[in-house]
């Protein structure tokens, strides 16, 4: 890094985001900016969801009666009422909760349990390298969403309450996500492996494990944060999807979009617009939002596609232009494979 | 030319010996992947297997509350639920080796029966958002890579991310919202109104396909009738393919773009749009035909959402149907038998693949 190193400003500037958004200019730094303002609306929904809903996920009535099914949006009820009797307006917000939990639960399980997968197959190899890389392949041809469903009857045997839900819909994307990671770590591993530093250490006497979780982890986790944004957007995608097929959550423990959705297939047929947009909405500018930062993380890791400033402005240092401090990601083999999931 | 005589045998010898040699390895290529079939159906087979045995046997799942005891025993007796796990599971092999997906529980009809009604209306909404995909992706992929960081390429790049964003059946139930239900230009659910539905399903050997079968017959109304319906289903489905080509269209025309044999077209004068159109698509549309076997994966993950939105009686309607139903049998059975078909059409892409661009094979 050819960065001044030194005082609070400078190490603010080498942060992840605040390094990419100092890097960026024009197109890319809008949706950069723009995606990063969604995502920040939505996890403030999330943190504060009970104080900004008007009523429970779950509320039929209050003080003045029932709430009555499927009433246009109207002073008392924002965004109407759903088939159910539900506030679509508290529904939609309290739902921004339920996604929050499953990605993470989800994205944390499939980077513990791909991350391990990964380092394991890429540094110890042999038929295990290669039995694992069968499997992984097989899975990550096979349509995501009926694996997902496979494993939430398997999980929950198809419907349970808040936790139980949330837990049966992240382990099933879980199922989904972990080749992804397997094989992008994998690859990093297969190349970090024949590094000179890797065989000095080796050299020196540290263990095989010290090696795999030192030398090579540190270095092979770099592409994580891209990966990580791409996952989360497929997680809501699955999560809704499974919903929509009945294998969300019940409507009683949390508020779900893709159940929601499911519920509002007869409403459009008669007219009933209000209980189908508004949660599908949500779906969409989350995942955009989500996608927009993870596209713009990708981009500008890649000079290829990085836009750069015009010539007449100061050009950056090259080694600042690089996302992640210490080199360029263009090398990263796994991360074509993922062109699927977008 | 006198070299030529004088090394007149060697040079006669190599084209056979080379093209030969070039040729198996195509052929050991094709060999290999075709052998890769095998692991990955049983991989996926006997991981769905032994996901689905997790909650117990399938009977008490479907029947549970609705039979007694003795009943149920009697019942899993006779379906040999009873039985140690594995003498289950190599039985459950052996049928799918023969091609027994094995026989429904609600219903009592064989998996591959459903498949054999079912399927033709899965492949034709997959072909269809196949085609929306191609029409809507490539041509929009070439004017995004033409004006690059231009405004409409960022138009066209937000364009693709909501392509993605967007899940199938909230796409569909938005195009039923506009195109159906306020508008009223076209039907808001099924494969075909109930007296073409009724036509077509009794004309000799019938195809399955519904727009075969119109053709075949010729009768425009009911033509007019089977593509009206196939709008907005195809529509759905396939914007979701077309944003990923859209922007593989994009990053492959803006790659090769940059490459000499481009640059040395551009200095003959070759004309901008005959340069974007012609030299630099080519090599972009390998990494398609590519990701195409990707693609058929997600469309048919999204074809059961799709079918669901828009009651369209394929496979994947069905499949949430039995999900329903607690049919467990069925949903592994069409889930495995879905395996089948997704690995037999990535060999088929690969080869098709190997074939375009001999880079792969190596």
């Amino acid at each position: 890094m050819t960065t001044a190193t030194t005082g609070p400003r400078a190490l603010l500037r080498r942060l992840p985001i605040v390094h990419q958004l100092r890097q960026s200019v024009g197109l890319q730094r809008a949706m950069l900016i723009v995606g990063l303002v969604i995502t920040g609306v939505f996890l403030l929904t999330a943190a504060f969801a009970p104080l900004l809903a008007p009523y429970g996920f779950a509320q039929l009535r209050d003080d003045d009666g029932s709430f009555g099914a499927q009433q246009a949006p109207n002073g008392k009820h924002l965004l109407g009422t759903t088939v159910g009797g539900f506030d679509v307006l508290s529904r939609v917000i309290w739902g921004t909760q339920t996604a929050f939990l499953v990605i993470v639960v989800a994205v944390v399980l499939s980077i513990f349990i791909g991350v391990l997968l990964g380092l394991v197959s890429g540094y110890i190899g042999g038929w295990l390298d290669r039995v694992l890389v069968v499997i992984a392949d097989a899975v990550y041809a096979f349509p995501s969403l009926l694996l997902a469903i496979i494993a939430a009857i398997a999980i929950s045997g198809g419907q349970s309450n808040f936790w139980g839900g949330i837990f049966a819909a992240a382990l099933s994307i879980t199922v989904v996500f972990i080749p992804q990671y397997l094989r992008v770590i994998r690859a990093e591993t297969l190349r970090i492996k024949a590094e000179a530093y890797v065989e000095s250490a080796k050299v020196v006497g540290a263990s095989t494990g010290r090696i795999m979780f030192r030398h090579v982890f540190r270095n092979a986790t770099r592409t994580l944060p891209l990966i990580f944004t791409l996952n989360a957007s497929e997680a809501i995608l699955t999560l809704a999807g499974l919903g929509f097929l009945g294998f969300g959550i019940e409507p009683t423990s949390a508020a779900e979009w893709g159940y929601d959705l499911n519920k509002s297939i007869s409403d459009v047929t008669s007219g009933i617009w209000w209980t189908s947009v508004f949660p599908g909405a949500a779906i969409v500018l989350v995942v955009l939002g989500i996608t927009l930062v993870g596209e713009s993380l990708n981009d500008l890791a890649d000079p290829r596609l990085r836009t750069r400033r015009k010539a007449d402005r100061t050009p950056a240092p090259t080694a600042e232009t690089s996302a992640v401090p210490g080199g360029s990601l263009d090398s990263i083999v796994g991360l074509d494979g993922l062109e699927k999931t977008r | 030319m006198t070299t030529t005589e004088i090394a007149g045998a060697p040079p006669r010898a190599t084209p056979p010996l080379f093209s030969r040699l070039a040729n198996n390895k195509l052929l050991r290529f094709i060999i290999v992947r075709f052998l890769l079939i095998f692991p990955t159906i049983f991989i996926l087979v006997s991981m769905v297997f032994f996901l689905m045995r997790t909650i117990g046997d399938p009977i008490t799942a479907a029947q549970g509350g609705r039979l007694s005891a003795a009943d149920l025993a009697e019942r899993i007796e006779a379906a040999g639920y009873n039985r140690p796990l594995f003498v289950q599971y190599f039985e459950y092999l052996g049928q799918v080796f023969t091609g027994n997906f094995g026989t429904t529980i609600s219903d009592n009809r064989p998996v591959v029966e459903v498949l054999a009604t079912y399927g033709a209306a899965t492949l034709e909404l997959v072909v269809y958002a196949l085609i929306v995909a191609f029409i809507v992706g490539i041509p929009l992929g070439m004017v995004a890579a033409a004006l690059r960081d231009k405004w409409p390429d960022a138009v066209l790049r937000v364009f693709a991310i909501l392509c993605y964003a967007t899940p199938v059946f909230f796409a569909g139930l938005l195009l039923k919202l506009v195109f159906s239900v306020a508008l009223g230009w076209l039907p808001v659910a099924g494969r075909a109104s109930a007296r073409t539905e009724l036509r077509l399903n009794n004309i000799s050997d019938p195809t399955g396909i519904y727009l075969l079968d119109a053709l075949r017959l010729g009768n425009p109304m009911l033509i007019g009738d089977v593509l009206s319906h196939a709008v907005l289903p195809g529509v759905a489905l396939g914007l979701l393919t077309a944003g990923v080509f859209l922007r593989l269209t994009r990053t492959n025309v803006i790659g090769t773009l940059s490459m000499d044999y481009v640059d040395a077209a551009r200095s003959r004068g070759v004309r901008e749009f005959r340069l974007i159109t012609r030299h630099s698509l080519k090599p972009a549309l390998i990494p398609i035909i590519t990701v195409i076997g990707l693609q058929i994966a997600l469309l048919l993950g999204g074809a059961v959402l799709t079918e669901t939105t828009f009651e369209w009686q394929g496979l994947g309607f069905q499949l949430s149907r039995y999900l329903a139903a607690r049919d467990f049998v069925a949903v592994q059975g069409i889930v495995a038998l879905l395996a089948v078909i997704v690995a037999i059409t990535n060999f088929i892409v690969d080869i098709v693949a190997a074939l375009i661009d001999p880079r792969v094979r190596f």
